[in-house]
């Protein structure tokens, strides 16, 4: 306990790192099951990616800076407070809206605001799925906010948890998880804010 | 045509005639260009936060408004430029989400510039140009050869100002 009060984002040691990525893997699993309820198809998940990154190598993630992506944000209250963002590079967007609409978009001007709210409420039963299933493993409330979506540059929406993770450290926790239907490779990233309290709250409630 | 040299978040850099400088992607952080058009130096800061004073673990000073444009001042002076010369062009500080609420932890962008320019009054440098707020998203590229600050966002013309 004394090590968490220590705590930060800078010095996560192997046994928490091995606890997010738990925590990575079942809130991912959940939110790739929701999708394939929605989209009522087979949806695959690879092993999430933990990673503690620098702010300046945050945006490469997600195909660098200027890379235009979707990022739909929670805000968290209740036991743990923070943010939850969930985010999708433009192809897998698309590909999302097609299947869900039956549509044929290619490119981001061709989105009507039906899409755009299609692809919001996408974001917020995933997160939700996500949330819900880390809320039930660490038995702590998790309430979230209604679901903000922005499609802008990678290093602008990334901007926002960054400057949160910036209070406390220097480094951005992030989940990294890649979901494929059939053929066709949908990228999606998980990246979960909790404030330091909450983060505190959570490893002891996983008896850490 | 010189180099571009590239400014991450929370970092920053100087450079001289013919190169140029940017910064990628600037969202609710705020981008400060500092210039001495005499010896065509010029200083680009990515701030993340406002204050350094309000944050436990503040010892990257290139994160703040307070200690990153001190820090980049200085590493200016040191490549020759003069501090009573400077002049400011600052972009960023946007929200890129549209929250409801007035919560502090979501008004970040608009507290960003706030201290920016805070700051800059206390250094006495004049702020020629500000492209702030909003929600969207901004690249910037600054030009020491003309003094010039070109703005970029999604679905927008480029702006030269």
């Amino acid at each position: 306990m004394n090590i968490l009060s220590e705590f930060s984002y800078d010095n996560v040691d192997n046994l928490q790192f091995d606890v997010l990525r738990e925590i990575g893997n079942i809130g991912a699993g959940n939110a790739t099951t929701a999708l394939s309820q929605l989209l009522n198809s087979k949806i695959d998940m690879k092993v999430p990616n933990v990673e503690l990154l620098g702010f300046r190598e945050l945006p490469d993630m997600i195909g660098g800076a200027e890379n235009l992506i979707v990022g739909i944000l929670l805000t968290l209250e209740g036991d743990t407070d923070g943010m939850m963002m969930f985010m999708l590079e433009k192809e897998s967007a698309h590909h999302i809206i097609n299947i869900l609409l039956q549509k044929d978009l290619q490119s981001f001007e061709d989105f009507s605001e039906m899409d755009l709210s299609a692809l919001n409420e996408i974001g917020n039963i995933i997160a939700g799925a996500y949330l819900s299933s880390i809320s039930t493993l660490t038995n702590l409330t998790i309430i979230s906010s209604v679901p903000y979506m922005a499609i802008d540059m990678a290093g602008a929406i990334l901007s926002v948890p960054a400057i949160e993770f910036g209070k406390v450290g220097d480094k951005a926790l992030v989940i990294k998880t890649q979901i494929a239907q059939d053929d066709k490779e949908v990228n999606g990233y998980f990246v979960l804010i909790p404030t330091m309290d909450s983060y505190i709250k959570m490893m002891s409630s996983l008896g850490l | 045509m010189g180099n571009m040299i590239k400014v991450g978040m929370a970092d920053f850099n100087i450079c001289q005639s013919p190169d140029a400088i940017t910064t990628l992607g600037l969202g609710s952080c705020v981008g400060v260009t500092l210039y001495d058009s005499v010896r065509k130096i010029a200083g680009l800061a990515h701030i993340m936060l406002p204050d350094s004073t309000l944050v436990k673990n503040n010892s990257n000073i290139a994160k703040f408004a307070d200690t990153g444009i001190d820090a980049c001042i200085d590493m200016m002076v040191k490549a020759g430029a003069s501090r009573q010369s400077l002049t400011a062009k600052i972009a960023g500080g946007a929200q890129m989400f549209a929250f409801g609420s007035n919560n502090d932890m979501l008004r970040i962008g608009e507290r960003n510039v706030e201290a920016t320019k805070k700051k800059l009054k206390e250094l006495g440098i004049r702020i020629l140009v500000e492209d702030t707020g909003a929600n969207y998203g901004r690249t910037i590229e600054f030009y020491p050869e003309t003094g010039a600050l070109l703005i970029k966002a999604v679905g927008k013309e480029i702006k030269t100002v």
